[in-house]
């Protein structure tokens, strides 16, 4: 019993714990290290974007869309009680731009695409075929992970740009229902306010948000281990993961923009 | 340096070789060499360690004690360029064909073959690719993806797969397990084929009798994570060691 005991260093779940986090410090430094060792898998990458876009269009066009719509629809009231309706616009673009598009984006590609490469490494794992690239001489870790971060890392913000378009043309749809307000003038008032740094720092979080996508999904597929099971577990694990780390990242990027602010 | 190996020689050597998994002791000091063209066959029940054997010869596993020599080198101590170098010159066949399924045939067959050997142009590749499939008789399926193949044709298209780089080395891992006896026959007559066409080394791991009289020069029966006999399969199994007789004699009656 006590020889036992002498086998962990505090408790088996703090040991297991520490591991963990060793674990995915050591998968982390490993990405770095590969990316810019050997030859660089272009035509996989392009592969990997591809398939990101395409699986998470239409999802992100609803979501984009509803949100902007919603959004605004419930920021009438408040605003209408001080007479600023016409601030509507700008307030909603504000909203879309530093916050919403790149949560929305960033959530819908946790679920979609963290989780689809969670399963897919992990039945890579439990089938041998991570191991056969190994043994055929071929670097699975450059093959398989550094493209898939990459290509999140890539796509991401282009899908973000995409939804901020979107919802904004949901707000437009509510804002013209409502006030009749044309094109140009909705799309005018709601620019007037965006500046660069909002650009920017939704582009960081984009960015940042695409690789804890593309890292977390690829360390818990290519860690995968118990078979069918370990495939599930990967996947799930890959979105609860990326979710939490998404939220974290948010509140410090906006505590960083906000320093930068005047 | 590299060395260069007559027939006859050993090509791989292991000695003394421990492995366990937390409290599960696989491998308890095994001994084995290997010599160049010959086929050995190890033999033993399901998790007795064999394909640790074989992972450890590949650098897939690390062993906790011991040597595992493999072309001159001790194979824990390669790494990098070097561990890739000697890959190069071992195939290893997979239980389950670890085929990529998101790939065509042609596609898993070029996965290894474009990745090691640069510059290739397109005709050398289709010309490599087809003639490692013709030598399994399956240049037919070049277009189909795994999910479309057989078990037998998956485990041919497995070993194709090994075969283009063109290995020293061969390592298979239960060639016919799963497969119905014909297609087990046509397996065994493929490490053969494969033996003589490509001169290789070759490791076969299986429980089935027949694939280890069909196949190996050599048996070697694992039991308990040690070699308790090697020879050649008349000389292992006309003994009087039980656990040896109980093996033979429940193959026979399967």
């Amino acid at each position: 019993m006590s020889a036992n005991k002498k086998q962990f260093v505090y408790s088996k779940s703090l040991d297991n714990a520490l591991l963990a986090v060793y674990d995915a410090y050591v998968f982390f430094i490993r990405f770095f290290r590969e990316v810019f060792r050997g030859r660089m898998e272009f035509q996989e990458i392009v592969r990997q974007c591809y398939a990101i876009g395409n699986r998470s269009l239409l999802l992100i066009s609803l979501t984009g869309f509803i949100t902007g719509m919603v959004f605004t629809k419930q920021s009438r009231p408040s605003l209408s009680e001080f007479g600023a309706t016409s601030w509507l616009p700008s307030l909603v673009a504000i909203a879309i731009v530093r916050a919403l598009a790149p949560l929305v984006t960033a959530l819908i590609s946790a679920g979609k695409i963290g989780s689809s490469i969670g399963a897919e490494l992990g039945s890579m794992r439990v089938t041998e075929q991570i191991d056969a690239m190994e043994v055929s001489a071929v670097n699975p870790f450059k093959f398989l992970v550094v493209t898939r971060v990459l290509a999140c890392t890539i796509a991401i913000p282009v899908l973000m740009f995409y939804c901020s378009l979107v919802s904004l043309l949901g707000a437009f749809l509510n804002v013209t229902l409502n006030e009749g307000t044309s094109f140009i003038a909705f799309f005018e008032n709601a620019f007037e306010q965006i500046t660069f740094l909002d650009i920017w720092t939704s582009v960081a979080k984009a960015i940042a948000y695409g690789f804890t996508i593309g890292i977390v999904g690829s360390y818990q597929g290519y860690n995968a281990s118990k078979g069918t099971e370990g495939v599930g577990k990967a996947a799930n694990s890959a979105v609860v993961t990326s979710m939490f780390l998404i939220f974290i990242e948010e509140v410090i990027i906006v505590q960083v923009s906000n320093y930068f602010r005047i | 340096m590299e060395e260069d190996f007559k027939p006859g020689e050993p090509v791989i050597e292991v000695r003394d070789l421990y492995k366990s998994f937390g409290d599960l002791h696989v491998l308890q000091g095994v001994n084995l060499t290997v010599n160049k063209g010959e086929n050995m066959v190890v033999l033993g029940r399901s998790g007795t360690g064999k394909s640790v054997l074989i992972k450890i010869m590949i650098g897939l596993l690390k062993q906790d004690r011991g040597d595992c020599i493999v072309l001159g080198k001790e194979v824990s101590q390669q790494e990098g360029n070097d561990l890739r170098d000697l890959r190069l010159k071992i195939g290893f066949s997979f239980q389950n064909s670890a085929l990529y399924d998101s790939m065509t045939v042609r596609e898993n067959l070029e996965f290894p073959l474009v990745r090691n050997i640069p510059n290739l142009t397109r005709a050398q590749i289709d010309e490599q690719v087809e003639y490692v499939l013709d030598a399994v008789g399956l240049l037919q399926t070049i277009n189909q993806v795994p999910a479309e193949l057989s078990g037998g044709q998956r485990k041919r298209i497995g070993i194709a797969r090994t075969l283009i780089l063109k290995p020293e080395i061969m390592l298979y891992d239960e060639p016919t397990a799963g497969l119905d006896p014909i297609t087990c026959l046509e397996i065994n007559q493929l490490i053969n084929e494969v033996k003589e066409k490509y001169q290789t080394t070759s490791i076969i791991i299986t429980h089935d009798l027949t694939c280890a009289r069909e196949t190996g020069d050599r048996i070697a029966m694992l039991l308990d994570g040690k070699f308790l006999k090697t020879g050649t399969f008349e000389e292992v199994f006309d003994t009087d060691e039980e656990r040896i007789k109980s093996f033979y004699d429940y193959n026979f009656i399967q």
